[in-house]
């Protein structure tokens, strides 16, 4: 296969790790007071890609820090249009993906909302509450805008579910490190190591693994089995509780010095 | 896309009957399995699991045995006189407010919490509203000997204490949800976030006929036992089918209940929303908590907090079954203002000596506003609760009122 069947996302993390070096893709709420100048700090800090959530009123997947977040940047007017707009006036240099929950996706009505991503330099989408069976609709969109949509796979999938997951996967693969919900944990779980080794087994797809990846030591934890992991719940609280790009860009620099220095 | 796209989606298969088994997990184009991918296995498990057992006479068996030994059911069929000679049409009461617990919601959780043990999980964990669900799941786990965790939005728990307490009392803890609107929707997120993390030991035992397939399904089944009742009942002491069959609707689980009983006559089947809830009426499609449905929501899809007298119908979405009854016009669905409910409260103590649940007030509520349009007819009501539990939050309300002052010096309805 050539390389030009992938998207800018995938190629991005294929790259990556065709030269040895682990993905790090970091996750920033938008709406946030000051979010886009934190996606550039993330990125001019060694980010890989930048996941950017639309924040939603029921965020089912997510914990208090990324509950908390959503809730300022709705109180301070976010909206999907407006973070779309905003998106298309960064050039952050590194790809970019959506991750929002299924409502906002499908009000706004699936085939406008790929093709407005798509539009604003959106490479990825990442829906965490629409499971396999329900992604037909979204994927004939987003395939046709050429959004690439990232698929989650759990621990609890058996066997025979995870190459399914995988062959519908683009970008990368978002393995689940645990089971629960985003949050920062003291130890990275073993299931997080597990889920990196049961994908790498059945897919060529860059595997990540996000959620309870929580400080720089447990990203290298991870990265003994995947090809890279996202950082969600760390960055995003830097973000609401110092709130400046300064310090969301040095600790995405710890995390990219740990992967650098120990994978 | 979306809405267009629903509506050029096929409805259902011609040939499906009206309130017949969803089909790929959905009824007509409402339902499926919207859930993060860490639950979607849980979801294919409970489906297989609840398929069997239904279809397993033992453990109809066990259930019916709890149904009648230990719940009380067959629930009666009341003839309102009273009541009836007042609104000039003839009123019948199914009496889920007299089975054990105090509301119908005892059904659906005997049936979770005996399918739950038979798939080997020993915690349950519910969300609730008013605390009826709530109450009936910590007796379940109680009867069962299981553990028990229910969410609770905070305001809720301020205002029904009394159902926190009787949690507590029968071994459950009780976990505020304090994001969001602190009702019922923010229990429901709460609950989903902890099943996500303990799916392996607990089983979630959702309180209505809403979700993920196979809960509205499912659901559905284990309170069908109030139509089938029901049915038999009327045509036993009054003969055929009502005109009417009204019940209050906030995910609708009693009246998805009572409705399945009548499908198929000729019976016009109703149901009341609350005008600050009402999904139904007011609402668009929209995917949260599982499932496509009708769901207020802003412009953006960011869902509205629901405004309503009764904890348990401060619900923005509504049952995907119910949202396809409303489409093919099988049921229609009403609001009623807090205010009408407050007045059909105190109509119904007063005529009956049967206090309602605020819930099963709306129903009441309806059939008192449109009498009119009733005159002579036949209408069985659902009284899905009894309303000692709101009797505290009426004090405040109707305090004044009733404390010996001239009615008319009262201040009934403010609140």
């Amino acid at each position: 296969m050539s390389a030009a069947v992938y998207g800018v996302l995938e190629t991005s993390l294929r790259e990556r790790r065709e030269l040895g070096v682990k993905s790090l893709v970091v996750y920033l709420t938008g709406g946030l007071p000051g979010w886009m100048d934190m996606v550039r700090a993330a990125a001019d800090a060694g980010a890989d890609a930048i996941e950017i959530g639309i924040p939603f009123s029921d965020p089912v997947m997510d914990g208090p820090v990324i509950q908390e977040a959503s809730d300022r940047a709705l109180a301070a007017g976010a909206t999907p249009p407006g973070i779309l707009a905003d998106v298309a006036t960064l050039d952050a240099g590194v790809p970019l993906a959506i991750m929002t929950y299924y409502n906002l996706v499908y009000r706004f009505g699936l085939e406008r909302f790929a093709r407005t991503a798509s539009e604003a330099g959106i490479s990825g989408v990442i829906l965490p509450d629409l499971p396999l069976e329900e992604s037909g609709e979204w994927c004939v969109a987003a395939d046709a805008a050429g959004i690439e949509t990232v698929m989650l796979a759990a621990p609890t999938a058996p066997a025979e579910r995870l190459p399914r997951v995988c062959s519908r996967a683009r970008g990368f693969v978002y393995g689940v490190g645990l089971l629960g919900i985003t949050g920062e944990r003291d130890s990275l779980a073993s299931s997080a190591l597990d889920i990196a080794r049961r994908l790498k087994a059945v897919t060529d797809v860059p595997v990540l693994v996000g959620v309870g990846v929580s400080t720089p030591a447990q990203a290298v934890e991870a990265c003994a089995v995947a090809d890279g992991v996202i950082v969600g719940s760390a960055v995003v609280r830097r973000a609401i509780e110092v709130g400046t790009a300064e310090s969301v860009g040095s600790l995405v620099a710890e995390f990219r010095a740990a992967l650098d220095a120990k994978c | 896309m979306g809405e267009l796209q629903s509506a050029t989606v096929s409805r259902g298969t011609p040939a499906a009957p009206v309130m017949g088994n969803p089909v790929n997990g959905r009824f007509g184009d409402f339902g499926g399995q919207f859930v993060p991918e860490t639950l979607v296995p849980a979801c294919q498990e409970l489906e297989v699991a609840f398929t069997e057992a239904w279809a397993d006479p033992a453990f109809r068996a066990e259930l019916d045995h709890l149904l009648r030994e230990y719940a009380g059911r067959p629930s009666p069929l009341t003839e309102c006189a009273r009541l009836s000679g007042e609104l000039g049409c003839r009123v019948w009461l199914k009496r889920e407010d007299l089975n054990h617990t105090g509301s119908h919601k005892i059904n659906n959780v005997l049936g979770q919490a005996l399918l739950a043990r038979r798939m080997g999980k020993t915690r349950l964990v519910a969300e609730t509203g008013a605390g009826q669900h709530g109450v009936a799941s910590a007796t379940a786990a109680a009867l069962l000997g299981m553990e028990c965790v229910v969410y609770m939005g905070e305001v809720d728990m301020a205002r029904q204490e009394l159902n926190v307490f009787r949690m507590r009392l029968l071994g459950a803890e009780v976990r505020p949800a304090s994001s969001g609107s602190r009702t019922l929707k923010d229990a429901v997120n709460e609950a989903m976030r902890d099943w996500v993390a303990t799916v392996e030991s607990s089983h979630y035992c959702l309180g209505s006929v809403m979700g993920p397939h196979p809960y509205p399904w499912m659901v559905r089944e284990f309170h069908r036992v109030i139509g089938e009742e029901c049915a038999e009942q009327f045509r036993t002491n009054v003969g055929g089918s009502p005109d009417y069959v009204v019940a209050c609707v906030g995910g609708g689980s009693n009246a998805i209940g009572i409705f399945s009983g009548f499908a198929e006559a000729s019976t016009r089947l109703i149901g009341v929303e609350p005008a600050g809830g009402a999904a139904v009426g007011r609402g668009v499609p929209g995917i949260v908590h599982g499932m496509r449905s009708y769901l207020m929501q802003d412009e953006f899809g960011q869902v509205e907090e629901a405004h309503s007298i009764s904890a348990g119908l401060d619900y923005p979405g509504v049952g995907p079954e119910h949202a396809h009854l409303s489409d093919i016009g099988r049921a229609e669905y009403h609001p009623v203002s807090d205010a009408e409910v407050i007045e059909a409260f105190k109509l119904l103590s007063r005529t009956e000596g049967i206090i309602p649940a605020l819930e099963s007030a709306h129903a009441i509520a309806w059939v008192s506003r449109e009498r009119k349009r009733l005159a002579g007819s036949t209408v069985v009501v659902n009284l899905s609760g009894r309303g000692d539990k709101d009797v505290a939050q009426m004090m405040d309300i109707l305090g004044p009122e009733l404390q010996g002052g001239t009615p008319s010096s009262g201040q009934g309805g403010g609140s």
